[in-house]
């Protein structure tokens, strides 16, 4: 089959998050990082390219507002670190990875908008380790959606969502240009 | 998107989006040069082997670089320069190359086409870097990007190309690159040195150097080959340097923003004046440093074309 027919397969969606859901999710795993980490000091975000850099930094917001102080903020490109390179016929496009900011001897938080195989996550780990020796690295995802391919678990979860494996979760937020909504794909 | 090619060979087959991918995938390849740690898993287990039958201090380099921080294996083969390449003795060094299991192989060769044989013939990727007089993408690519750095946009920039255009294949992959991309490109040298229906490139040939510069916003240089000398394309080197070296009192001739470039090795005092290759207008050492993203780019980029 062309690869054109296959974008024209018509997949059913179905929300399961709305906007509202998910400034509730981010304002509980706010708290839920200060409640962890005893305040935000020493603490910093960085989201994973591109979904969860948004994430990132509405949680930042979040943070300071809490707070009242301001949480560093970077944001990590994992392409290169992906451990699929072989088995593409196209090489993702690859996009800046920007941490503006030392990591050594802080609390990282990476910040995903899907948890799934958990392959994200490892590259993630692996790619922020060549910035430096954070003295912890933590997990925050919008959605856990199950199906781990590795012994990864997310420190914060917006929600967990049970799926079948050959279903699709999108995540769309505004920075997209698209409401906010969570929605399942299934084929 | 991606390069839907296994080799790179020069910039003629290159599309604008092609160019434009590379430029931008260049980009995030500058950053992990930066950073402390300046080495990416991506090629981890695949093998580059540098093929060069031509010395080559910086591209051979450059390209090194560009596989190590990604992680790939080196090997560098390089050909005497004094046994003159034929082109079943090309093919045998490919099928032992092919018979190491090389994914790419970064070919310089002074025979144009060398590249594209090797591509034909081999699995792994062929890279070209030089061919004769004919391509040197990579060298094309660097400057782009360094250009487009500097410049921000391609169309409408004037750019003089100044040298032996005849035998440089910097300047062909340039001048096939920038007309693709909308800049003004002016060529300025010798006529022993200007290819005949050069024109035809969609380029303007000047003779008269201080003409060419009047609104250059760009200045590329090319190295003078001495070692051409005997062939007496020009009476002496002190008449070339005075006629088409590019002194102080020269580059104020183009806008007060040029850019210098000059893909080196650079003959000081012969083509271009030492004052101007140390200038503020000079980008000489940043063509260099962009050089090992470019290939880290192409690199990364063709491992998905195979």
């Amino acid at each position: 089959m062309p690869a054109g027919s296959l974008m024209e397969v018509k997949k059913v969606g179905r929300t399961v998050m709305e906007a509202q859901e998910i400034a509730r999710a981010i304002s509980r795993v706010a708290h839920e990082i200060i409640e962890h980490n005893h305040g935000i000091e020493g603490v910093a975000l960085v989201g994973i390219r591109t979904g969860g850099v948004y994430l990132a930094n509405r949680l930042a917001v979040k943070l300071g507002e809490i707070e009242g102080a301001s949480v560093p903020v970077g944001a990590l490109d994992i392409t290169l670190y992906r451990d699929d390179l072989d088995a593409r016929k196209e090489q993702p496009t690859l996009r800046r990875t920007e941490i503006p900011f030392d990591i050594t001897d802080r609390k990282v938080i990476l910040v995903d908008d899907v948890l799934f195989t958990g392959r994200t996550t490892r590259a993630a780990m692996d790619g922020l380790i060549d910035f430096g020796r954070p003295s912890e690295i933590q997990l925050a995802v919008l959605v856990d959606r199950g199906h781990r391919q590795l012994p990864i678990k997310a420190t914060y979860v917006g929600k967990n969502l049970p799926t079948a494996i050959g279903e699709t979760v999108e995540v769309y937020l505004e920075e997209m240009g698209r409401p906010d909504g969570v929605v399942i794909l299934t084929p | 998107m991606s390069l839907k090619r296994k080799d790179l060979l020069g910039m003629a087959d290159l599309s604008v989006e092609e160019i434009q991918l590379i430029l931008q995938t260049a980009d995030s390849f500058k950053e992990v040069s930066g950073r402390d740690i300046k080495k990416v898993p991506t090629l981890r287990g695949k093998t580059v082997v540098n093929l060069f039958f031509e010395p080559s201090t910086r591209t051979r380099t450059s390209f090194e670089l560009a596989a190590k921080r990604l992680s790939a294996d080196v090997i560098n083969f390089a050909a005497s320069t004094s046994s003159v390449v034929k082109g079943e003795t090309l093919l045998d060094t490919a099928s032992n190359i092919e018979a190491m299991q090389a994914d790419f192989i970064v070919l310089r060769h002074p025979s144009p086409g060398a590249p594209g044989i090797l591509a034909r013939s081999l699995r792994a990727s062929v890279v070209n870097a030089g061919d004769g007089s004919h391509e040197h993408p990579t060298q094309a690519l660097l400057d782009l990007f360094t250009l487009r750095e500097k410049k921000r946009e391609f169309k409408g920039l004037c750019l003089v190309i100044v040298g032996d255009i005849a035998h440089s294949r910097v300047a062909r992959s340039n001048i096939s690159a920038l007309v693709k991309l909308g800049a003004e490109v002016r060529v300025a040298g010798p006529p022993t040195m200007m290819p005949r229906h050069i024109e035809e490139l969609g380029v303007r040939v000047f003779f008269n150097l201080d003409e060419a510069l009047k609104g250059a916003d760009v200045i590329m240089m090319l190295r003078l080959q001495i070692e051409r000398q005997g062939i007496a394309l020009f009476p002496s080197i002190r008449e070339y340097s005075r006629i088409y070296g590019l002194t102080p009192e020269r580059l104020r001739l183009a806008e007060r923003d040029v850019l210098v470039m000059h893909p080196g090795p650079i003959n000081r005092g012969v083509e271009i004046s030492p004052e101007v290759a140390d200038s503020g207008a000079s980008v000489i050492l940043d063509q260099v440093t962009n050089g090992v993203a470019i290939r880290m780019a192409v690199l990364y980029l063709l491992s998905a074309g195979r």
